[in-house]
């Protein structure tokens, strides 16, 4: 089952070209990895599944993005309900000042999804979806940035899901982590795709190998292979691929 | 000459020129205090002047003062801080909105008695309002308005891009994540430079001179398009215009005006310092 069918996508930053005619589908409930040496595109093609490279003026993008089938570069296409729907994030850890109540809640609070014990139970549940609900349940009220990095950006993981998205993307999200907390959030992309539609652009071969079911290499702002993850690292197609992997290029 | 001793020296001079910064501030204070202090007393703040002002206290120009604050901060608050996050956060850069920006700039450069002109010409004949609060509080309200809007929009852009970007990602509109995330961050910022706009405001004398300033009221003001009396004037009067005038009644005007100004400024000093030791990022 597609969840995303992007085709013949280009995206402009200004005069130049940064995506040429990538086209790709992206399976629901399935992790998909993007890898690539850095400014391959892979990072503004994660970016233009949920239209984040809007607020980057003076770019553009052609070709489409069918999310359940409906283009969502069409004219007229709500992007701000899209980005409900297509949750991300960061490779930063980047939670607000704020409580961690706050910060899980922020997306709730703001959609007008739940108010009083209904806010308490999606926060609990989001805290849960994202294994951080042991270690801050007696901590709720207290600012979040006292929380480990790797808890960071678990929290951001739980605030990104608090709005019910159908799909995360994750843009490096374990390259501010250290090995441990990498493990934690690697074994949490794993439980989360039974529920969510997750793409994760990473620097990190050996992460893709791990975490993910589909893998797409890009290089020079085109993607070059596209495949099961399984036979990407075991029988690339391409040759550019084979050296990428292999530690020969990039 | 020794390179130990060249910065003994230099160190020793900018000391002395630091010093120099804070010496009259407290010498002034001095003074005042020293001179004006005899005067304070509980009738002094509450009872209405009498004898030609040379007896009884200063309370209508202690009220004008604090009616016309308020009335400044009515007109430059809003103004202010919605055209601040108009700026900050809406505007792209256009002819119009560097027309704006220019407008602000100007308003920040423009002489307070020219304040005080315009301020005759358009709120108290043209649109006859007359001399009155109103009118004065118009005009120290567009006079504060470029102190709040820099100091507003200081405080928007100090607010990391990251929050609106999460706010974006998480199916926010920019007017919600301004209001949930940016305007929150931002608030103590916005304040401190509100507080300091409406400190200027209440300490001058040259733009309520013509539009609400009175020389002598022997009544309170009862509306907003009364005149009042207010203490920057009403210092300016007694220490200018009437003879036989009792030296600490001067200073105690004085005192009362710095004491106000002073504990405004402290407060916040207090609210920035507070929250900047909360910020984190």
């Amino acid at each position: 089952m597609e969840k995303i069918v992007v085709n013949h996508l280009n995206f402009y930053y200004g005069d130049h070209i940064a995506l040429a005619d990538t086209s790709m589908s992206i399976a629901e409930h399935r992790v998909t990895a993007l890898i690539g040496p850095s400014g391959c595109g892979k990072s503004t093609f994660l970016r233009c599944l949920n239209r984040m490279n809007d607020t980057i003026r003076n770019t553009r993008a052609e070709g489409e993005i069918l999310l359940d089938g409906v283009n969502i570069y069409a004219p007229g296409s709500d992007v701000v309900t899209l980005r409900q729907r297509v949750g991300m994030v960061f490779q930063r850890p980047n939670p607000f000042p704020q409580s961690i109540f706050n910060n899980v809640s922020f997306g709730p609070r703001m959609l007008g999804l739940a108010k009083g014990s209904a806010l308490d139970d999606m926060v609990e549940q989001s805290l849960r979806g994202a294994a951080l609900w042991d270690k801050v349940k007696d901590k709720l009220h207290q600012d979040a940035l006292h929380l480990s990095l790797g808890q960071q950006q678990r929290l951001c993981i739980a605030r990104a899901i608090a709005v019910k998205p159908e799909v995360i993307l994750m843009d490096e999200p374990c390259s501010a982590l250290d090995p441990i907390a990498t493990g934690h959030v690697e074994e949490l992309i794993e439980s989360l795709q039974e529920h969510y539609t997750i793409v994760i652009v990473t620097h990190s071969m050996h992460q893709a190998a791990r975490v993910s079911n589909f893998t797409g290499f890009f290089w020079l702002g085109k993607l070059v292979e596209f495949d099961a993850t399984e036979k990407i690292f075991s029988r690339p197609g391409q040759k550019q691929t084979e050296d990428y992997i292999t530690g020969r290029a990039g | 000459m020794n390179r130990h001793l060249a910065q003994e020296i230099a160190f020793a001079v900018l000391t002395l020129m630091a010093m120099m910064v804070v010496i009259p501030v407290f010498w002034v204070i001095w003074i005042i205090v020293a001179k004006g202090s005899s005067a304070i007393s509980w009738t002094f703040l509450t009872q209405m002047p009498h004898d030609g002002m040379t007896a009884g206290g200063i309370l209508p120009a202690i009220l004008g003062t604090f009616l016309l604050t308020a009335g400044t901060a009515l007109v430059a608050i809003p103004i202010g801080i919605g055209g601040t996050i108009y700026l900050a956060e809406y505007a792209r850069d256009t002819w119009l909105t560097r027309c704006i920006r220019l407008a602000i700039v100007n308003l920040a450069g423009i002489p307070s008695i020219v304040y005080g002109l315009f301020g005759l010409g358009l709120f108290v004949l043209f649109m006859k309002m007359g001399t009155s609060i109103m009118a004065g509080a118009l005009t120290l309200g567009i006079m504060t308005l470029p102190v709040v809007i820099s100091t507003a929009e200081e405080a928007l852009r100090a607010v990391p891009t990251e929050f609106r970007t999460v706010n974006a990602s998480l199916g926010g509109t920019r007017w919600q994540g301004i209001r949930m995330i940016v305007l929150p961050q931002a608030l103590p910022g916005i304040i401190t430079g509100v507080i300091l706009g409406l400190l200027r405001a209440a300490g001058e004398t040259a733009p309520i001179l013509f539009t609400v300033a009175a020389f002598f009221l022997p009544v309170l003001p009862r509306s907003p398009f009364d005149q009042t009396m207010a203490l920057p004037y009403h210092l300016y009067v007694i220490s200018t215009q009437v003879p036989g005038m009792p030296e600490e009644i001067q200073y105690g005007t004085a005192l009362v005006l710095l004491g106000i100004v002073l504990s405004m400024n402290v407060f916040a000093s207090v609210i920035r310092s507070y929250y900047r030791r909360k910020r984190q990022w």
